[in-house]
């Protein structure tokens, strides 16, 4: 890549009538993408203004959003991180083994239980860590570098439990999918709270700036004293984490913990959500608030069609073209 | 140097890459052979062909993809649809099966060429977005179930019966990388392809119809992938539209352990089939393996393994590229 990428305002005011279309639509076209989607289900989805259906969508998005918020940070560094479904699965196969006593014999449930939660996201944590080290280390391009745990993930997860479903019924360690707080759902709370956090640390801090510098030239960010390879380890244990929490989160929320399913497709929505919300997938940006927008889309639009009677894999040919139409839209709007 | 010899003849880091592939597959070959009584028994070497084979030519669009700079996630999706298209097709005519399978991985390949070359959206968002598309596709049309082939119009033969002995299949694989070795080695478009790889900019500057080239490489890619799932139909008597989970992680592991640089500009036909048979020889090896009872991995081992392989040969890779570079 020659373009050279700051995250200094453009001057609007010699832009075409065709390029300023553009860079509309990349600057609000998700957010009215959004609002189209609500105002067409308010119209024409039977009981969409319910709490029942905005429980179920905000639960559903939120495992999207956890994952895409760290896909955001990698993707902004010029990375891209595949292995995240499969670091959902292994972090869920991880944290019933610990409660239910495979390890050692449980004595403190409580202690279990925090346990279950603090392992599975340090070990994916670690994994991350690991994707990140073949990045900086070997100069492996990302998509290859996560592309080994990508394949070599689900088979660990699945050779922790042999394939075998883990069923169980555990309410300290539900709380997370099941509970609530002060009424919301935990997990929306959590995402929040994720949300929250990262958004702060890409506009506050010095980590969040040099993560923008990373993605937008990386020489450059080196010669001015950027550790670049920190930066990049950094958001790849970042990514693993947040991929090993958002797992915790799905199969607490099943009761069950399926090694062959946990995750399974969502490295694809966390790209999408990232795509879509307008951070850019060559770096150099990290649009959090965008991602969240991206990731709700998503969700909405899958929901739109479901809760109209159009088939799971009608939805699958949607996503396809939202992907490509956003990205479309984010370059042209980029290049004028 | 003798012209037979010739591709053995170590002139970059690439080539050492791939001498190591074929190395380690005459290795696990010996070591197979050895080890198991039936190992290389007509039936294992058969059977081994005929279920590798979908892999082998999916693997060699991938690795015209990735010589350009690119890749390909939607051969698999692609696969899978191609399979529903060609079960669809084959009861009134053999040939409308093979020849609808290929059609519709085509199309897919022409759409990823126009979304790369005319909408400039990176090979990998453009292939993933069709990758959704085309398992879509496939489902809908398959109404998310299998489809039975029929067995009348002689379809079945595609994928299940020998010619001269070997598996069809097999042949058709054979046919396809001598194929693709004669474009690429011999044909002015293979050293586009090259060119291409190694500089798109550069490329454009001499002269070369960049994106024509790009484009045709993604519908080849699309169309093996189409011809993989009209294999996979024929074989299994079925159009499978959840199939072909993972296929474009096996193509592009089998196109790297062969030593093609997934930087592009540079890399070898006839080592992609020995790295697609190399990956397949490792799953054969565990089956046996299992077999004698001394261990009992489960099939869950089989990506564990296939990653650690991914693994080792991209941090080789690595390292020869730095020591090229340093050089």
């Amino acid at each position: 890549m020659t373009t050279i990428e700051t995250p200094a305002p453009q001057p609007s005011g010699t832009l075409s009538p065709g390029s300023r279309l553009f860079t509309l639509a990349s600057r609000y076209g998700t957010f009215v993408a959004f609002l189209a989607l609500i105002v067409f289900n308010v119209a024409v989805t039977p009981n969409f203004l319910s709490w029942q259906t905005l429980n179920v969508n905000l639960t559903q998005v939120a495992t999207i959003v956890i994952v895409a918020t760290g896909m955001t940070l990698v993707i902004a560094t010029g990375g891209i991180d595949l292995s995240v479904g499969s670091l959902m699965a292994i972090a869920g196969a991880l944290a019933p083994m610990i409660f239910m006593g495979q390890f050692w014999q449980v004595e403190n449930m409580a202690f279990a239980v925090a346990l279950a939660f603090l392992l599975p996201v340090v070990v994916a944590g670690l994994f991350g860590l690991f994707n990140g080290l073949l990045v900086t280390r070997f100069s492996i391009q990302p998509i290859i570098a996560t592309l080994v745990l990508f394949i070599a993930g689900r088979g660990i997860a699945q050779v922790m439990t042999n394939g075998n479903l883990q069923v169980f019924r555990n309410e300290g360690f539900q709380f997370i999918a099941m509970g609530r707080i002060a009424g919301i759902p935990a997990q929306v709370v959590l995402m929040t709270v994720i949300v929250a956090l990262t958004f702060a640390m890409i506009r506050y801090t010095v980590i969040g700036r040099q993560i923008i510098a990373v993605g937008g030239n990386e020489k450059a960010a080196r010669l001015t004293g950027v550790p670049v390879k920190r930066v990049k380890l950094f958001v790849y244990m970042i990514s693993g984490a947040l991929a090993g929490l958002a797992g915790l989160v799905v199969v607490a929320r099943n009761s069950a913990s399926d090694a062959n399913l946990v995750g399974l497709g969502m490295e694809l929505d966390a790209i999408a959500a990232v795509a879509v919300g307008g951070t850019l997938l060559t770096g150099g940006r990290a649009n959090i608030i965008g991602t969240v927008l991206g990731a709700f889309v998503i969700q909405l639009v899958r929901y739109t069609l479901l809760a109209n009677g159009v088939p799971d894999a009608a939805a699958l040919i949607v996503k396809a073209g939202l992907i490509v139409l956003a990205v479309f839209i984010q370059q042209r709007a980029d290049k004028s | 140097m003798h012209t037979l010899l010739r591709p053995f003849a170590i002139k970059s880091s690439g080539d050492i890459a791939r001498l190591g592939v074929l190395l380690a597959l005459f290795g696990l070959i010996l070591f197979g052979a050895l080890r198991y009584d039936n190992f290389l028994s007509s039936y294992n070497i058969l059977s081994f062909l005929r279920y590798n084979s979908m892999f082998a030519l999916i693997a060699l669009g991938m690795a015209f993809v990735i010589i350009t700079g690119g890749i390909d996630l939607s051969v698999g999706g692609t696969a899978a649809m191609a399979s529903v298209v060609a079960a669809l097709l084959s009861p009134w005519h053999w040939a409308a099966g093979l020849l609808g399978g290929m059609a519709a991985g085509c199309a897919v390949g022409a759409l990823n060429g126009f979304i790369i070359t005319k909408m400039r959206i990176q090979p990998f968002i453009a292939t993933l977005a069709t990758m959704l598309a085309a398992y879509g596709t496939g489902l809908l049309i398959a109404n998310n179930q299998s489809v039975s082939v029929s067995y009348d119009s002689g379809f079945t033969v595609i994928g299940q019966d020998d010619f001269l002995g070997f598996p069809i299949p097999a042949w058709i694989a054979l046919a396809a990388y001598i194929l693709g070795w004669l474009v690429l080695e011999k044909l002015p478009v293979g050293r586009h392809v090259l060119a291409i790889g190694d500089g798109e900019a550069t490329a454009g500057l001499m002269g070369l119809k960049v994106e024509r080239t790009l484009a045709a490489v993604y519908l080849a890619s699309g169309t093996l992938a189409g011809l993989a799932g009209v294999i996979l139909a024929s074989q299994f008597g079925a159009g499978q539209p959840t199939e072909g989970v993972g296929w474009e992680l096996f193509a592009i592991a089998s196109v790297v352990v062969g030593g093609t640089l997934l930087t592009g500009g540079s890399g070898s036909v006839g080592a992609t089939l020995a790295g697609a048979l190399l990956l397949a020889m490792v799953f054969n090896i565990l089956n046996f393996e299992n077999g004698l009872g001394w261990i009992s991995l489960s099939a869950y081992w089989q990506s564990v393994i296939r990653g650690a392989f991914l693994l080792v040969v991209v941090v080789l890779q690595a390292k020869l590229m730095a020591r090229h570079r340093s050089a």
